[in-house]
């Protein structure tokens, strides 16, 4: 059965920590916008990962490495399988077993690291289905840094969210900015996010304007909140006037203990008779 | 006469009505409603806005109610006046739809705010090609090893069966725990 869903609601975080604590084997595939992703496991283990755009092969890995050439790796032939060309460059002495093992890992971790930046996408996981003829990590490795390091990242999404919750709220400038504004050097994103300021223009509608990420845009928000160079404006009205009364509540049966238990015991009964 | 009731609880089409449906001596008493937003609309046509009420007569002298919340947040204020005074809960999840899994596990941390009563997971809609199983429904929860969470088909009368028996043994070893 095919593990399946949407990054949006099960995080890349969640599901290697899925996987790690379900020991699973097989191949998670990710097509999310304008990034597509292979990740392969072995009993909860990492050992292989490609991103859509970059060649998954060893010579792809070489070249990206700096290895070999573009043009060494075009003479490569594109039969020879991973495991071939592996032993081959070991066998003429061109790379240690330890140096490839080791390219392998960065280039696998590398991938993994930038997919926790994606939280919209398709997912599938494969159970039990491994790339076949690519150079696959030995020994695999361990996701408990990686989920670490992911969890981080992801706390300080949260964090984020929670100090800015509300992405409907809209930017002003300032009236009166004070010393912390004289040495701000902002970034080309801040700049970016500058130019739309306007009481008319939400943060969201910012956001989609410049075609960030809700991560970024509150990271980039939140500075400037801190800098003290911009103030939000709250919507007008509030949520007070939402929460209704509550109907009254009916009585509740109590129980001694003894009575609940055989309250129990008799609908234990029953339902096994039904 | 003594009264006693369980809720069955979890979000928007996950099987709450079916579920009850299947077990109830009674037609559950239902109050459906057409379905107003496209989103929800694609999932059903109707849906649970006040409750689903079904019923099991055990003897002349003990009945169990089965609430069944409605799953939209918006009726949420309904969620606390029914788990007053109940035995235990279930939540039921569509294990074939992730998209709902947060939303479980939100409403499994309101419910489990209400009462410190035994509660159960139920992973339904299993007969679904693309369902969770529920080792990983478990992972996927967070939830905790002591908690059972049960493999369910809702119009299964004995997977359900299976799933209220699962609740009242938890109820019990509940009891046995605390004697001690």
């Amino acid at each position: 059965m095919a593990l399946k869903g949407n990054l949006h609601d099960f995080s890349f975080t969640q599901l290697l920590n899925l996987i790690h604590l379900a020991r699973k084997t097989g191949t998670l595939a990710i097509d999310g916008k304008g990034s597509a992703a292979r990740v392969a496991f072995r009993e909860g283990k990492l050992v292989y990962a490609t991103t859509g755009g970059a060649d998954g092969r060893l010579v792809g890995m070489l070249i990206r490495s700096g290895r070999i050439t573009p043009e060494q790796g075009k003479q490569i032939p594109e039969n020879k399988s991973d495991r071939e060309l592996s032993a081959m460059l070991v066998q003429a002495n061109l790379l240690t077993k330890q140096d490839l093992d080791q390219m392998v890992r960065n280039t696998v971790k590398d991938v993994v690291e930038r997919l926790f930046a994606v939280t919209d996408g398709i997912f599938r996981f494969e159970p039990n289905v491994l790339p076949d003829d690519r150079l696959l990590a030995d020994p695999p490795i361990n996701l408990d840094n990686i989920i670490m390091e992911g969890t981080r990242r992801l706390k300080e999404s949260e964090k984020l969210q929670d100090e800015l919750p509300n992405l409907e709220v809209t930017l002003r400038f300032t009236d009166r900015p004070d010393a912390r504004l004289r040495n701000v050097n902002l970034s080309v994103d801040e700049w970016r996010v500058v130019s739309y300021i306007n009481p008319k223009n939400s943060i969201r509608q910012i956001m989609q304007a410049n075609g960030m990420s809700e991560f970024q845009i509150r990271k980039i928000v939140y500075g400037m909140l801190q800098a003290g160079l911009v103030e939000l404006m709250q919507p007008a009205g509030g949520l007070a006037a939402l929460v209704g009364a509550r109907p009254p509540t009916p009585p509740v049966q109590t129980f001694t203990k003894e009575e609940k238990r055989s309250v129990v015991n008799r609908l234990i009964d029953r339902i096994r008779k039904m | 006469m003594q009264t006693v009731k369980m809720v069955i609880t979890g979000p928007f089409s996950a099987g709450k009505t079916e579920f009850i449906r299947t077990i109830s001596e009674i037609d559950v008493v239902s109050t459906d409603r057409k379905i107003t937003t496209d989103a929800e609309r694609s999932q059903k046509d109707q849906t649970t806005v006040a409750m689903d009420f079904g019923r099991i007569t055990v003897d002349d002298d003990l009945v169990l109610y089965l609430f069944g919340t409605p799953g939209q947040k918006r009726f949420d204020f309904m969620w606390e006046i029914l788990s007053e005074g109940m035995l235990g809960f279930i939540v039921i999840v569509d294990s074939s739809r992730p998209e709902t899994f947060r939303e479980a596990r939100s409403i499994l941390d309101t419910f489990r705010g209400y009462a410190a009563t035994p509660y159960v997971i139920a992973a339904n809609k299993q007969d679904h090609e693309d369902a969770w199983q529920p080792d990983d429904l478990r992972i996927a929860l967070k939830i905790d090893g002591a908690i059972k969470v049960l493999p369910c088909v809702a119009n299964d009368k004995e997977a359900v069966k299976s799933v209220l028996l699962e609740l009242l043994y938890s109820i019990l070893d509940t009891m046995d725990q605390s004697a001690d």
